[in-house]
């Protein structure tokens, strides 16, 4: 099963991205054969709806199971069409939230902010 | 004459000055453009109020028409559609109505329809037409709705235009102010005043509009929004103290002008100031 994270480095031992839409990367993880891959998210720089152009690209990289901190609103709507589930990363780094979501431990994700939209500065 | 009444910085005194000045006009408009939250109307309090809606279009997909090519999704700078599972979704209020996914679309699968995003009012306050654009909350932008207030006074001849902008310099206040004769900056005398007076500033020049300054509650002792103006060479047109009575007057939905003889002499100034400022404008550049 693939799973996808955002990252801030193209690196096996990166972080976690607290952003999910404005992460720079994800890390798409085979959890059967231990493959990786990272995605250069080109939703990063949007002026407007980087969730769901994020999320677009994690439906078309074929990731089954999403772990971030964070969700909006949108990219949640577009994961859930896709039935994408979704986890909540605990921070340490990203490949102790791979690991955790191997053992079973990761929780649900079950908040979903309201994103931050229209918010372009006066 | 069309005067756009802004300031970078909220609750600086937008509303104040273009309601007091529309009222020391008599025969004049009000137009409140500050479509996020409007409050015009709870000084005027506008008799015989009229509404009409304003829409947006926005795209509509045909499922069976549509082949999951993604021109669209590629297209949409604001990335207000996804295509998930052999459908098309659609973020309404992401959408910035700009049409393009419609003219792009190889299979004619997106037309366009209606959606509303607001209304205007227009009713009379004691001779002065009350016109205020309101707009439904988490909607994108306010544009269209003050496009809608623009065209109803387009070409307006009998009586003077006052503006009522949103706060900062961003695509509503550009849209505000395009069909302004002259700009009126209103600045309070603080350090973030003065810089937000000076993103106004800016736009104005950009924009090549001619404009002054008007300066708000002011006291004794230095005045950094008067420092900032009398640095860049800009005039200021009047002075309005930092009153009690001006405050209990605002704060109680009145309008000065019509209550107190000092307000209705030093709006009544102004305004005779801003006219002089239009009138050399006009006969400068022609």
């Amino acid at each position: 099963m693939k799973i996808a994270i955002p990252v801030d480095e193209k690196d096996m031992k990166t972080g976690v991205c607290p952003s999910f839409g404005r992460a720079p990367y994800f890390l798409i993880y085979n959890t059967e054969t231990k493959e990786n891959e990272f995605l250069d998210n080109s939703a990063a720089a949007s002026t407007g709806g980087a969730g769901i152009k994020a999320a677009q690209a994690i439906v078309d990289s074929g990731a089954k199971a999403l772990l971030t901190p964070r969700c909006g609103e949108n990219a949640a709507n577009v994961l859930k069409a896709a039935d994408i589930k979704l986890y909540k990363t605990t921070g340490a780094s990203a490949m102790a939230d791979i690991e955790a979501f191997i053992a079973g431990t990761l929780p649900i994700l079950d908040e979903i902010h309201a994103g931050f939209h229209g918010h372009k500065g006066n | 004459m069309t005067v756009a009444v802004l300031s970078g910085k909220g609750g600086t005194g937008k509303t104040l000055v273009s309601a007091n000045l529309a009222a020391a006009a008599g025969k004049a408009v009000y137009m409140d453009c500050d479509v996020e939250e409007p409050n015009g109307h709870l000084f005027f309090r506008p008799k015989a109020v009229e509404e009409k809606t304003v829409t947006v279009t926005i795209p509509q997909v045909n499922p069976e028409l549509c082949t999951g090519c993604r021109v669209c999704v590629d297209f949409c700078k604001f990335n207000a559609l996804a295509h998930i599972n052999d459908k098309l979704m659609v973020f309404e209020e992401i959408c910035h109505s700009c049409g393009g996914c419609v003219l792009l679309c190889p299979e004619k699968a997106l037309t366009e329809k209606e959606k509303p995003i607001g209304k205007i009012q227009k009713g009379t306050s004691e001779g002065v037409l009350v016109q205020t654009g309101i707009m439904n909350t988490g909607e994108a932008t306010g544009v269209p709705i003050i496009k809608t207030l623009l065209d109803e006074n387009k070409g307006r001849t009998d009586r003077a235009v006052f503006i009522d902008c949103p706060p900062g310099s961003a695509c509503t206040v550009m849209e505000s102010i395009q069909d302004a004769d002259y700009c009126l900056l209103v600045a309070e005398p603080t350090l973030f005043g003065v810089h937000n007076l000076n993103m106004v500033y800016e736009l104005v020049r950009l924009f090549n509009k001619p404009f002054g300054v008007v300066l708000n509650k002011c006291l004794e002792g230095e005045n950094p929004a008067e420092e900032f103006c009398l640095e860049k060479g800009i005039k200021i047109l009047s002075r309005i103290p930092f009153d009690n009575e001006l405050g209990k007057l605002n704060s109680d939905g009145k309008i000065a002008v019509r209550e107190n003889d000092k307000y209705r002499k030093l709006f009544s100034d102004l305004l005779e100031g801003v006219k002089k400022e239009v009138h050399h404008e006009t006969a400068f550049n022609s």
